[in-house]
This record gives structure tokens, C-alpha cells and sequence, in this order.
């Protein structure tokens, strides 16, 4: 493994979410709130959903984490909002598939930010740090239900 | 201490990860193992595995002769008088939850206290909350002082008469810090209290000596001092361990099963229900053997001296914090600037270095320290300067890596 393994784990849009996180702090009123961590590195993510009838209307995440699950977090409140809560369940899935090297149909460019963390696949101590903020997603849309 | 003789033993030590030499700085969470270890099981396995105390048959006795004699080795290495005194466990964990179960949850009771720190590992942390919470005893810390060291005035105005058991690690897994133990389990006596050790982190660096220490227990683990996983050591008194209840009850440990009732063997057998770790044990003294033909004394020395260069190297790349007292045992938890600790260990391990982030088992400390991660370094007898010198580099790689992607 080299340096060039590591730019495509770190790409720009990457360090970008990171950096300039998307979708930071918390929603008012009404949501659904996930707490989630991960607790062999001690990640932390808060997931706030805002969901009616049966569309995100609205996401916002905070937390502490490595560079990886916070800018996982970030793009994915960003690809959420406004998305069916079965679109973005089925999202999850895809993005999961991905993680697990999986080959999927699905045409990347509509995963949009996303798929630029599909580096993290080549780094197996890392997967986990990527679904983290998903895996609260599919929490709470569930414990809507 | 010839290093470079030492890391001969070590067959992992000669690989590429990633396509650089492995440079292995975990041995902290688990070290690495011998030649002589690997082969002393293996030898077990092919030539006299049987089962221990029962068969009258040659291959019977043969294990058990390991087994009993790996017993007296890990007597001698900690100066205990008895081999009825030494236990085999698990692990560091099994040890401290028997303890806090068996002696515990049969002593304490509420208006009862259990003292403990701020820097302890997981595994001595739950056991006690548990305790506290089946007998209704309060759960007590000594505060730690600022460079994360342990002064003993505290200590004597957090243990009180009402103390009836200290725990405390000897040597910190995220600080270095060694802690007194001698001074503290004074003061813990001198208020009627029993001292459980952690020696998970002293154990496999430091000569221990438990008659010296004077400790009631000490509980330590065979992988990180060289030997296999899922063998460990439970040291205690042995007119305290008497007076215990078994935790496990089954085959091996007893002495007449009648219909409603049954008797326990003698020490140290009454705690070691059903078939025990018999292989895990010949490791360990194999890994004992090893580590007196090094020497324990130049163990720490040259880890010392690892950790203190290690330092004093860090202290050239800006944004680099480190953790703990400068008197320290040989491991290193820092932090990088603008880089949570996740990303500096993958960045490492593509260079071939192996470091731990994360927590540690101690979210406590974490919290103290006011991160929610850190990345170590930990340094055991096959480590050398060139090793921390790749480290020192691949860390000024990791900034100008990130500072680059920013």
C-alpha cells in the first residue's frame, strides 16, 4: 500500500466534508434524534431527522469522529434530505454494498458526494468508521415505524 | 541486551506490511510472540496434549507436569510463597471479576467503599461498578494530578476506614505513569483494606515482586508479556483466597459431589473449574523462561530509553501533544494537531507501523483528558531506535499529508 492508496481514502471532497461539514448542529421542533457510536474507537455521531410523510424533510448530524465518519455524516444528511425514507434506506444499503466491495447496478453518478469514499473499501479497519452515521439513519427511520 | 538477537526470536517482526518493514508499536494491546513460545505449544499439541490431574497414564501426567510446573514459574517471576497462591484465568479481566465478584460481593456492603482511579483500564473500572451496584458499597476516585500522576496526599484523603477494597493498575496503559503501589497499599492496610494490583502493564516490563508490594491481589495477562491469549494469572493472599467462594463451578474443582451439596478442592484448583488452559499455560512459562533469559531488569531499561528518545524526537514536529508524566513507563499516547488519532493510525500503517487509536479501554481517562481518542505508541523489548525513528518520520509524513489534503 502507498501514499496513492491514501489520497484515494482522503480525496478532496473528502477532507472538504470534513472541514466544511454540511448539516452541522441540531433541528427545532419535531424530529427524531439517533445517538450512535462506535464503541470500539469511541466515534460519536447524533443524528436528527425531521420525517413527514415519509420524506426527510430535513437531517442534521453532530459528534466527534475521525476524518471518515464525520465527512460520511455530512454527505449523507446532504444526500438524504428530501429523499424518500425507502430511498434513503435503499441508499444505505447500496452505500453498505459498496463499503463490502460489492459490485452494484446502481449508476454512481446518483450517489453524488458518496462515492467518493469508496476507497474506504480497501481499508477494512475504516468500513465501520464510514457507516457509522448511516447505520443511525436506518435506527431511527426504523424506530419511526 | 542485544536487541537485534532478541527480535531473532520473533518470526512476525521479519515481514513488509504494506510494503515496508513491520514496524510494531502495539504491544500494549497484545505483544508479539517467540519462537520459543510458539514452539513450546506446539510441542504440547504433538507430543503429550492429554488432559490434567485425572488420567493415570504417561501422556496424563506428562501435561500435567507442564502445567503445574508452568504454575510454579509464574510463582517465581512474581516472589509469591505458594504456588496455591497462583491462579490461572482468562486473562487480566477474569482475574479483577473474580476478585470482584468472589471477595466483593461477600465483603462489602452499603456505607462500604470501593476506591479506585481515574486512569484505570475498563476491566478495572465495571467489575467495581457492578460490585457497588449489587451490594450498594459507594464507588470512590482518587483525583489525579494535572501531569496525570497520583499524589499520595490524595491518596490518603480518599481511603477512609469504610474502605474495604483499593484497585488500582500499577502501570498506566495510556499514561506511562507508574503508580506507588507499595505506598498505596500501606495506606490501604493501614485502614483494614484489601490492594488489588492491575499488572497487565507492569507485569510482562518490570521486575514484580508481591511479597515486596505486599498487595492482597494481582491479576495479570499472559499475551502481553509474550505468551498466548487466553491465559492470565489471578495472584492472591493465600488466607484471603481461603476464605473465597469459587466463581465457576463444574469438573477439576471439586473435592466429593454428594446429591445436594459438594466440597472444593484445595488452592489454588477450587477457582479453576472445568478443563483449564493447559497449552495457554505451557506458553506462558515458556514466555516467562524468555523473559528472565533476557532479563527483566533490561527490559524496562532499554523501553525506558526507547520512550524517552521517542520523546524527545516528537518534540521537533509542532502540534504534536503528548499524554502523561515525563517519567514514564515505555509507551507514548499523543495527538496530532487537526488529525483525529484514526487517521494518523492509517496513515502509519500504510508505512508499515502499527499503533493503537481509540479509547483504550479507559473512556474515563478519555474524559479527563478532554479528547475522545488518542493514538499510542508502545514499545517492548524487540523494539529499537529505528523503529521509533520510522515512527517520528511517518508522523511528520502524516502532517505534511494532511496539511497537504487540507
Amino acid at each position: 500500500m502507498s501514499f496513492n492508496n491514501l489520497d484515494q481514502l482522503y480525496r478532496q471532497v473528502i477532507m472538504d466534508h470534513y472541514k466544511n461539514p454540511r448539516n452541522k448542529g441540531s433541528l427545532e421542533g419535531e424530529h427524531l434524534a439517533v445517538d450512535m457510536n462506535n464503541p470500539t474507537c469511541g466515534d460519536r455521531i447524533q443524528l436528527q431527522l425531521k420525517v413527514q410523510d415519509g420524506i426527510v424533510e430535513d437531517a442534521k448530524f453532530d459528534g466527534e469522529g475521525c476524518s471518515i465518519s464525520l465527512s460520511s455524516a455530512s454527505m449523507m444528511t446532504q444526500a438524504i434530505k428530501g429523499k424518500k425514507v425507502e430511498d434513503a434506506v435503499e441508499m444505505s444499503k447500496v452505500f453498505s454494498d459498496i463499503m463490502q466491495g460489492k459490485e452494484i447496478d446502481k449508476d454512481m453518478d446518483e450517489l453524488g458526494d458518496i462515492q467518493a469514499l469508496q476507497g474506504v473499501a480497501k481499508f477494512p479497519a475504516r468500513i465501520k468508521c464510514a457507516t457509522l452515521p448511516w447505520k443511525a439513519m436506518e435506527q431511527g427511520v426504523e424506530e419511526k415505524e | 541486551m542485544d536487541v537485534n538477537k532478541v527480535r531473532q526470536s520473533f518470526p512476525i517482526l521479519h515481514q513488509e506490511v504494506n510494503g515496508h518493514p513491520l514496524v510494531y508499536l502495539d504491544s500494549a494491546a497484545t505483544s508479539q510472540k517467540s519462537q520459543q513460545v510458539i514452539d513450546s505449544i506446539d510441542q504440547y499439541y504433538k507430543e503429550y496434549n492429554s488432559n490434567v490431574h485425572r488420567g493415570v497414564h504417561t501422556l496424563g501426567t506428562k501435561a500435567t507436569d507442564g502445567y503445574e510446573g508452568a504454575r510454579d514459574k509464574v510463582r517465581r517471576f512474581i516472589n509469591a510463597k505458594s504456588t496455591q497462591e497462583i491462579i490461572f484465568t482468562r486473562g487480566t479481566t477474569t482475574s479483577i471479576n473474580t476478585v470482584a465478584y468472589s471477595y466483593g460481593r461477600t465483603n462489602l456492603q452499603e456505607g462500604d467503599e470501593i476506591v479506585i482511579t481515574p486512569m484505570e483500564h475498563h476491566s478495572n473500572i465495571i467489575p467495581w461498578q457492578q460490585t457497588a451496584k449489587a451490594t450498594g458499597a459507594t464507588l470512590k476516585y482518587i483525583p489525579l494530578q494535572e501531569d496525570g500522576t497520583i499524589s499520595l496526599e490524595d491518596v490518603k484523603d480518599t481511603i477512609t476506614d469504610n474502605t474495604k477494597i483499593v484497585a488500582m493498575m500499577h502501570v498506566s496503559n495510556v499514561l506511562g505513569t507508574i503508580n506507588p503501589i507499595k505506598e498505596v497499599t500501606d495506606i490501604a492496610h493501614e485502614h483494614g483494606a484489601v490492594m488489588l494490583v492491575d499488572g497487565a502493564q507492569s507485569a510482562p516490563h518490570m521486575r514484580v515482586d508481591v511479597q515486596d508490594l505486599d498487595c492482597d491481589f494481582f491479576a495479570f495477562s499472559g499475551h502481553k508479556m509474550g505468551g498466548p491469549t487466553g491465559i492470565g494469572v489471578l495472584y492472591g493472599k493465600k488466607h484471603i483466597l481461603e476464605k473465597m467462594e469459587p466463581v465457576e463451578f463444574g469438573g477439576e474443582m471439586i473435592d466429593f459431589v454428594n446429591w445436594y451439596d459438594s466440597t472444593w478442592k484445595e488452592l489454588p484448583w477450587k477457582f479453576e473449574g472445568g478443563t483449564p488452559i493447559i497449552a495457554g499455560a505451557i506458553g506462558l512459562g515458556a514466555a516467562i523462561d524468555f523473559l528472565e533469559e533476557v532479563g527483566l531488569d533490561d527490559i524496562e531499561a532499554h523501553e525506558r530509553d526507547l520512550a524517552q528518545y521517542a520523546m524527545d524526537r516528537l518534540k521537533s514536529i509542532e502540534g504534536v501533544t503528548i499524554y502523561g508524566p515525563q517519567e514514564r513507563a515505555g509507551l507514548i499516547t499523543f495527538n496530532l494537531d487537526d488529525v483525529h488519532p484514526h487517521d494518523v493510525a492509517t496513515v502509519l500503517d500504510a508505512e508499515g507501523i502499527a499503533v493503537r487509536a481509540g479509547h483504550h479501554c479507559a473512556q474515563p481517562l478519555m474524559k479527563w483528558l478532554n479528547v475522545s481518542a488518542t493514538a499510542r505508541a508502545s514499545f517492548y523489548m524487540y523494539n529499537t531506535k529505528e523503529d521509533v525513528d520510522a515512527f517520528v518520520d511517518g508522523l511528520q509524513k502524516t502532517k505534511e499529508f494532511f496539511g497537504d489534503v487540507f
